[in-house]
């Protein structure tokens, strides 16, 4: 069995970001295992401009994006494999991954970390009744249609959901000469970012019916139409608010879901409000070892703040590998054999645990509460003393919030207080926790993120 | 005085911005947290500009399509000229990102450049 | 002119056709889909009933026990999928026991074999999830699950392998009597035979009608189903009904052969015999009715809904017989639940009155076996590593959610009577009916049934007829 002491899985922003910034913090052996032909992930069907404002200074397009991190991958000769589907991770960190030019093989990491990214929510998880005829799309499917293989899926589209796919897919059908009627979003409010909007919709004239949803698919071959109507503040449709729309698609840009299939079958301990994994402050999950970083752990507006993400789980895993070989005086790739053997692990066990125990000795670790409008926190535990010198701690709110104020409390003090115009849940919030703060509040027990008023 | 309220798509901030007005000639500009956002709100109320991003078909490549942009923005009333221009337009592979793919599109003066290699 | 032509490749259809397949005769199956398998055949409750139903002394009840009998022989030579994992019939009240008694009785009536009323807490370590206020149910070791396209797909293969032809996109249009038998015209022009079957599902009226001045009606009665993720898919592990009763009939909750756990279905009669359309309040009634007799069910876990069609006969009986003023004329119809379980039975009914009208001998020549489509995922690690050296498309994952390979695929489009849309590959192979519901998969699909059946992508459908996926290309209506 192959031994590497990081491997990735999933070569999109996240994963790109975390080989390199493993690779720069001084680990060596690492490996990417990437499903589809090339590297990039979903970025090389996000051909619209607007990444890399953060990251790069400059306004790139989504290939372009990946582009940058391709070529650091390439020059720090980092290795990976394409076309290859990772079908199981073991608790111990054996990863079974399959190709058709290696077959099944097994890999042992030392730390593993998690980069599959997210899929979209489907119709059905919507329940929207009606029929099943082709020309329902998810935005996601649709991009790659058009982006990537050239292909119009529709000529009168509807779009349900106002999510950012679903707004950048309005313009780019209109731009390849599709007609896309309206985009109804559920929500009193949109779920995309302002700017897009402006840039997709207005632009074009394509009207925004917030508060709306699709009742009713016809079609029995194809899409003929759909129904909209207006939504209660429950979001169940309005009697009397229908309005019919003739269409031969439908799009959906309803919801992201981080894809965590393969984390929950080795263990991983999942949150029920973002459905990724609970993470500390190094991103690590309740498994030793293994890290989590973009939309797998969280899905993100931005692919700046997956890649500022996956960099930090990057060195946190290069860490781990590190010190784990220099607690037993090997070698990291002898580590990560080590970690594999239960016999030998069983021998020196007692040392091991005795380690354990100081480093945990050495630093609590406190949750983090997200209350009063924060709907989560990534993460959702800090140790202090573990924690890098600033650590920026991201989480969404629950609805729209004019002129309040992010607050951050330990226990009863509160640390920070800062005022924000508006707060949606469509757009990530950041607040940065400094760990000398944090040191001089020994007996903390709870550090809390909320809205308030005043 | 008029006003002109605008929503900045400089960056993912989104910033109100609001430009007053005095006939065709800008008196303030405020609401942007940032320059970027300043030269938006004048460019957009005298003369709007935009990236514009699409796809063309390429040959002996590993993918069927690359995707492409302007260079730089181009007017606005300009978009559908621009990727009209582009409708049947194959390259030959290899592309690199930057390679002009039509020069001075729909007369811009602006160069389309492949933003993917192929 | 063939010797006998079967109207419909559902799963009456197909299976009558493999028994036919038996005898030396010239059989063909006209369907007016693409595929077989696209009528109710498709869509309903995937179980294999075990027989307590259907009223003592039916045609029903006896087709239904004989049919379940028949499934795990069946199953195994024909490579589809079937687990008997047995039925409770959940009794909610007191009250009601009597009821439960009756269906008791009446299923030893019919010869179902094993039943047992078993108790409130027994019941409970069963089935952990079952509704607090169950206080006994009716246990069928017999019943099981199977997968609905498989058993349909698997009949249609081993009778086309046995020479049985098959005419896709071939509507019947008329019926009429000539000097050697039937002469029945089609959209895709006359086909003649000496002998009929009717097989026809909701279409079995209008096509019984042809013939015969006795009229018959078959109501399409809708049912709405719900399909949970795999992740509940042992949230119960066997078959659960409710008891027929006060509370009005109830929907079932099983799992599938798949893994998943389907919930459903409402009865809604309708007229039209296409309008397998879902309804907000069928969909409802499904989530609602679902809870009454299985708790905690994870509801956020819907990854589709979909609505089949039962062909509802007025006596709610099984026709199966030839037609008395249409000599010649089999009907197969009224074939409702139980008529997936029944299927087996009605093909070897259907073949021995076919068979007798024509005086068909022996096929000596038959092979009563058929290999489907290999499911990696029950190989073993060496044995899937084989696999792959021998063919590396088996190494390729093309639908993730069901861990599809292209070999899969490559197999379901290259065999007999192979798929040649994204619904055919998928009840062929699961690619596509996952969670995420083919979004990431069916462009891969497309491209590779485009590349197999030489055709662009642009003439790629979901299901044959106007279902095209793509409509055109990029920029060519600028």
């Amino acid at each position: 069995m192959k031994t590497y002491d990081i491997v990735i899985i999933g070569g999109g922003p996240a994963g790109l970001s975390a080989a390199v910034s493993a690779k720069k913090s001084g680990t060596d052996s690492i490996l990417i295992l990437e499903r589809d032909k090339e590297l990039g992930g979903i970025l090389n069907q996000c051909i619209h401009n607007g990444f890399g404002l953060h990251t790069f200074k400059e306004e790139l397009t989504g290939p372009e994006y990946a582009g940058r991190f391709i070529e650091q991958v390439k020059e720090l000769q980092i290795e990976y494999k394409l076309h290859t589907m990772v079908m199981d991770i073991s608790s111990d960190k054996v990863v079974t991954a399959m190709n058709s030019t290696d077959g099944l093989f097994e890999i042992r990491a030392g730390a593993v970390i998690l980069a599959m990214g997210c899929r979209e929510r489907s119709r059905g998880a919507l329940n929207i009744p009606g029929y099943r005829p082709a020309g329902i799309f998810s935005a996601g499917t649709a991009q790659r249609l058009v982006n990537m293989e050239g292909y119009l899926p529709g000529r009168k589209v509807v779009i349900l959901g106002s999510g950012d796919i679903g707004l950048i897919m309005a313009r780019r059908m209109t731009l390849e000469g599709a007609q896309v009627q309206v985009v109804a979003e559920l929500m009193p409010y949109s779920g995309g970012l302002k700017r897009n909007i402006v840039q997709c919709l207005d632009d074009y004239g394509i009207p925004l019916k917030l508060s709306h949803t699709v009742v009713e698919i016809r079609g029995k071959e194809r899409v003929e139409g759909i129904t909209l109507a207006q939504v209660d503040e429950k979001g169940r449709p309005i009697a009397g608010t229908e309005e019919e729309y003739e269409c031969d698609t439908l799009l959906l840009s309803v919801g992201l879901i981080p894809e965590n299939e393969l984390s929950s079958g080795m263990g991983v301990e999942l949150s029920r409000v973002t459905s990724g994994p609970v993470v500390n402050e190094g991103l690590e999950t309740n498994i030793e070892g293994v890290f989590a970083c973009g939309n797998v752990l969280h899905v993100h507006d931005l692919v700046d703040f997956v890649s500022e993400e996956a960099a930090a789980a990057g060195r946190n895993a290069a860490r781990y590998v590190q010190e784990a070989g220099r607690r037993k005086g090997e070698g990291p790739d002898a580590a990560a054999e080590r970690a594999h053997y239960g016999a030998q692990a069983d021998r020196r066990n007692s040392v091991e645990q005795g380690e354990n125990d100081l480093c945990k000795a050495a630093g609590r670790t406190v949750e983090i509460r997200a209350v009063d409008g924060v709907r989560y926190t990534v993460p959702s535990r800090i140790n202090a003393e573990r924690m890098e010198d600033i650590q920026t701690v991201r989480f969404r709110v629950g609805g729209v919030y004019k002129n309040c104020f992010v607050s951050v409390y330990l226990d009863e003090v509160r640390i920070l207080h800062r005022k924000r115009p508006v707060m949606a849940p469509g757009e990530m919030e950041e607040v940065k926790l400094k760990r000398e703060e944090l040191l001089r509040h020994p007996d903390l027990k709870a550090i809390t993120v909320k809205v308030e008023e005043v | 005085m008029g006003k002109r309220e605008l929503i900045c798509i400089g960056c993912p901030m989104g910033c109100p911005v609001t430009v007053e007005m005095k006939g065709d000639e800008i008196v303030s500009v405020s609401g942007n947290t940032c320059p970027r956002g300043d030269t938006y709100a004048r460019k957009e109320v005298t003369n709007p500009t935009r990236i514009v991003t699409s796809t063309v078909k390429v040959e002996g490549g590993f993918v069927e399509m690359i995707s492409v942009k302007t260079k730089e923005d181009i007017p606005k009333d300009k978009i559908f000229d621009c990727v009209r221009a582009l409708k049947g337009v194959t390259v030959k592979a290899p592309v690199h990102i930057g390679d002009v793919i039509l020069a001075n599109v729909a007369g811009t003066g602006v160069d389309v450049v492949a933003t993917r290699n192929a | 002119m063939y010797d006998v032509i079967i109207i419909g490749a559902g799963v009456s259809g197909c299976a009558s056709a493999r028994e036919l397949s038996k005898y030396r005769a010239k059989v063909c199956v006209l369907e007016k889909a693409e595929d077989v398998c696209c009528g109710t055949s498709k869509a309903n409750s995937a179980i294999a009933h075990a027989g307590y139903d259907a009223p003592a002394g039916s045609l029903m009840a006896k087709l239904n026990v004989q049919g379940n009998q028949m499934m795990e022989r069946l199953s195994q030579e024909l490579d589809f999928a079937f687990q008997q994992i047995g039925s409770l019939v959940i009794c909610r009240d007191r009250e009601e026991m009597p009821n439960l008694q009756a269906l008791y009785d009446r299923g030893v009536a019919n010869g179902v074999e094993g039943l047992r009323i078993v108790e409130q807490e027994e019941l409970r370590r069963m089935e952990p999830n079952i509704s607090e206020d169950a206080v006994a149910a009716l246990y069928a070791p017999t019943a099981g699950i199977v997968c609905p396209f498989g058993m349909n797909i698997a009949f249609a293969e081993n009778a086309a392998a046995n020479g049985v032809t098959f005419q896709f996109d071939t509507e019947v249009q008329d019926i009429r009597r000539t000097e050697r038998g039937w002469l029945i015209e089609t959209d895709q022009g006359p086909f003649e035979a000496k002998c009929v079957v009717n097989a026809a599902g909701v279409y079995a009226d209008a096509i019984h009608n042809m013939v015969s001045e006795q009229k018959i009606r078959i109501t399409p009665r809708r049912g709405d189903y719900c399909l949970l993720d795999k992740s509940a898919g042992s949230h119960v592990s066997r078959v659960i009904f409710a008891l027929p009763g006060k509370y009005g009939k109830g929907v079932l909750v099983t799992p599938t052969v798949h893994g998943n756990l389907l919930i459903g279905p409402t009865a809604i009669d309708t007229e039209d015999k296409e309008g397998i359309n879902t309804t907000r309040a069928g969909l409802d009634q499904v989530l609602e009715k679902a809870g009454e007799n299985v708790k905690d069910l994870p509801m956020r876990s819907v990854i589709t809904s979909f609505a089949g069609l039962r062909a509802h006969e007025e006596h709610h009986e099984f026709r199966i017989g030839e037609v008395e003023d249409a000599a010649g004329f089999v009907d197969c119809v009224g074939i409702e639940s139980p008529g997936l379980t029944a299927s087996p039975a009605i093909g070897v009914m259907v073949a021995g009155i076919v068979c007798k009208i024509l005086r068909l001998e022996e096929n000596p020549a038959f092979v009563g076996t058929r290999k489907g489509i290999v499911n990696p995922q029950e190989l073993s690690m060496e044995e899937r590593r084989q696999l792959i050296r021998e063919n590396p498309a088996y190494g390729n994952i093309i639908c993730r959610c069901e861990m599809v390979t292209e070999g899969e695929i490559l197999d379901a489009i290259r065999r007999p009577l192979g798929a040649r849309s994204l619904d055919g590959v998928k009840r062929r192979t699961r690619a596509g009916m996952g969670r995420c519901q083919a979004g990431f998969c069916s462009p891969r699909v497309m491209e590779i049934l485009a590349r197999e059946c030489g055709k662009s992508i642009r003439e790629i459908t979901k299901a044959g007829g106007a279902s095209k996926i793509v409509v055109g290309v990029n920029k060519d209506v600028l």
